[in-house]
């Protein structure tokens, strides 16, 4: 094995298959159509026929096996086409529930990013607006509970299907491994980061499209030095978190996670999963900001108006990212795994 | 993707640890990093000896793996390889487009680690606007008559060899354009005067005066100069000069483990930041190498990394001088200095880094146009 940037040619296919399935599927009209609530049902089962839910599942379980680098290409592919269905949300809490068959055929799953509040409930759950069945942590237990979606999500940033739901009213499952929760999470995380590199990309590339056809004082705006300086920012922040997101697949794939990777801060290196998902998360929460940013700034007044399409993306880039947390925690998440504190 | 060093790499990576081990003892990394002068004849012989420059010279059918791996073995280690990365560059465009004679000479200097080279090709008037440079090569018969002057001519206080890029005069038969030569610093007419930076770095203007010199140190042909350069800007951006991060990183964590800073929340927060651009860095600095590993002209990835890479090492230098106080301003040596003053040093040796190589504007300017195909500006 050797250092190599290029996808694999299964993981080409994939980006091919996915790329041109969203962009003729989701094209901005549906993502506008599936406002407010954030969910195009049709498009959902379309991915459903094309067994894409199952992807992620082992073969034994039903599932197609695809390995976290095959994933996180798919992931990518939804991101760049904003993608309303809960695609990312399942594929992460159905991994936690592989082979407990509690889920049933056609349901969605998700994963409660934070603990229960005392009162047993899961504030702000992504895709709880529509999933039957959420995973996540109540009173120091891993669960599983199923029950109705209200299939209303309150006014939100991102336009995303968002809601509390119970950790303890309906069908309840208890989960042996509780830390199977945080190897899920950080799953959770490369995958929400590889579809904000997806947003952070097409935003980039609506922005040169826009500033290439766009007059100003006799020539398009792409020719001035000042708004070609602002875009040429964006793709190493684009790229360092597209390759960061498949660092972390990597280690993954390669199981270097509960420390069987490597974490060494006098030369650098590090190969433990963990450190990884959380870089490449916080990375490319970054790159799609400050895509969405500048691309929309270049728009003009045009940028925010609805009609315009660099909107959309956006809000999405803040709406997907900061549902986890601040960022600021984030890192200070990410030095405890590198640095340990002194007594 | 995948992000694993071959066998070969990894047994690289220790032999070059090793020799640093055994080469660089406190005198000789003090002296590099105090006087000025960041080269060490020691450390260029020991690589030299072990084939290590050799390997890690750029050019068709080489490993770019293996230069990548010696300039971020060095950085992370605070080895001085400025002069020695100069000596494998301009190595590699001799071989690459030099004469048998050239690569004979000059060439087999450089490699052995015998003798240094400065490049000549900023000049007073003018920095990255290299087109606009005076410095005048004429023909004469079988020789050439070179005037001129040149600013930035790094180590050429201890180079045996100027890599010099002049305008020719157009005659009669010529059309003129641009020659470089490959010349011995002992060549009569040339004299060096110090420029004395904050920057950690001693450079040196360069004067050229009436010096005649053969034709048998014009590199490439005459009048195609330009195709020289850019074989060697298709080297020099973004392989090198990115690693950085890594050992700001560790000096700012042993001060900050020592001071009890280290369990500060807003210490601990933006060294996690510096720890992810540190990973960024790397691993658009890979990318560059394994896109030239693949036989692909690895210009604008070069310029991606080259501009993310300096100016993130600029930043969080500055903020770990702020944030370490007033021991942040106390210089190398000084007793009572933050990480024993290594963090004014990064301040300091990263100032230039933005400038030296490329600016952070020529790049921009070339991922603008090449990578995202706008239009030329200027």
């Amino acid at each position: 094995m050797a250092i190599d940037f290029s996808l694999s040619p299964d993981q080409q296919v994939i980006a091919d298959v996915f790329t041109s399935f969203f962009s003729q599927e989701s094209g901005t009209e549906v993502v506008r159509a599936a406002e407010p609530l954030g969910h195009a049902p049709e498009l959902w089962s379309k991915l459903q026929d094309m067994e894409a839910p199952a992807m992620a599942l082992p073969e034994a379980q039903g599932g197609a096996g695809a390995t976290m680098a095959d994933l996180v290409v798919v992931a990518e592919a939804l991101g760049r086409a904003l993608a309303p269905v809960p695609l990312l949300e399942h594929w992460a809490a159905s991994r936690v529930l592989a082979g407990s068959n509690f889920l049933a055929d056609g349901e969605i799953a998700t994963l409660a990013l934070r603990p229960s509040t005392d009162e047993g409930i899961w504030r702000l759950v992504p895709a709880g607006a529509i999933a039957q069945v959420v995973v996540g942590l109540d009173d120091g237990e891993l669960v599983a509970v199923r029950s109705e979606p209200p299939l209303r999500a309150p006014k939100n940033h991102g336009s995303a299907p968002l809601a509390d739901r119970s950790s303890r009213l309906g069908e309840r499952l208890v989960l042996t491994e509780p830390g199977a929760f945080d190897l899920a999470l950080d799953e959770w995380r490369v995958f929400t980061a590889a579809a904000l590199v997806g947003i952070a990309q097409q935003a980039l590339d609506i922005g040169v499209a826009y500033a290439l056809e766009r007059t100003a004082f006799g020539r398009p705006i792409g020719a001035f030095q000042s708004v070609q300086h602002g875009l040429a920012e964006l793709p190493a922040l684009i790229d360092g978190s597209r390759f960061l997101v498949h660092k972390a697949a990597w280690a993954r794939d390669n199981g270097l996670i509960h420390g069987a990777g490597e974490i060494n801060m006098d030369d650098g290196t590090i190969t433990e999963f963990a450190p990884l998902a959380a870089m490449a998360f916080l990375e490319s929460a970054e790159a799609a900001a400050v895509a969405t940013d500048k691309s929309l700034h270049y728009h003009g007044g045009y940028g925010f108006s609805l009609e315009y399409d660099i909107q959309l993306y956006f809000r999405r880039a803040r709406g997907w990212a900061n549902i986890l947390n601040d960022p600021a925690r984030e890192r200070l998440r990410l030095a405890d795994l590198l640095w340990t504190r002194e007594a | 993707m995948d992000f694993t060093l071959e066998e070969k790499h990894q047994a690289l990576r220790t032999q070059i640890r090793s020799i640093f081990e055994d080469v660089l003892t406190d005198e000789i990394l003090e002296a590099a990093h105090t006087t000025g002068t960041n080269h060490s004849p020691e450390l260029a012989k020991a690589l030299a000896d072990a084939g290590i420059l050799a390997q890690a010279m750029p050019g068709p059918g080489q490993d770019p793996v293996a230069m990548w791996m010696l300039s971020s073995e060095a950085e992370k280690f605070g080895a001085p390889i400025d002069a020695i990365g100069m000596m494998t560059m301009i190595a590699g465009v001799l071989d690459a487009v030099g004469t048998e004679h050239q690569k004979a000479t000059a060439g087999a200097d450089l490699l052995s680690g015998e003798k240094a080279v400065c490049f000549g090709l900023t000049e007073p008037g003018g920095g990255s606007d290299l087109p606009a440079i005076t410095t005048r090569s004429r023909r004469d018969g079988d020789s050439w008559i070179i005037n001129g002057a040149k600013m930035w001519t790094t180590m050429a206080h201890i180079a045996g060899w100027v890599f010099l890029l002049t305008k020719t005069e157009a005659d009669g038969e010529h059309q003129g354009g641009f020659t470089v030569f490959i010349l011995p610093m002992d060549t009569p007419g040339i004299t060096v005067d110090p420029i004395w930076t904050m920057s950690t770095e001693r450079s040196n203007a360069t004067f050229y005066d009436d010096l005649r010199v053969g034709n048998e140190w014009v590199v490439g042909e005459p009048g195609q100069g330009w195709k020289v350069l850019s074989v060697m800007l298709g080297f020099e951006r973004g392989m090198g000069n990115t690693g950085a991060l890594t050992p700001l990183l560790r000096r700012f964590h042993d001060w900050a483990k020592e001071s009890g800073a280290l369990n500060d929340p807003l210490t601990r927060e933006h060294m996690a930041q510096i720890a992810i651009d540190a990973q960024v860095a790397e691993l658009l600095t890979q990318r560059t190498v394994w896109t030239a590993a693949t036989g692909q002209p690895p210009g604008t990835e070069g310029s991606i990394a080259k501009v993310f890479a300096t100016e993130a090492y600029q930043r969080h230098a500055r903020w770990a001088q702020a944030a370490a106080g007033p021991q942040g301003l106390l210089g190398l040596g000084v007793d009572g200095a933050a990480a024993g003053g290594w963090i004014d040093y990064d301040v300091r040796h990263s100032t230039p880094q933005t400038l030296q190589g490329g600016t952070s504007e020529i790049n921009r300017n070339n991922i603008a146009e090449r990578h995202l195909k706008m239009p030329r500006a200027r």
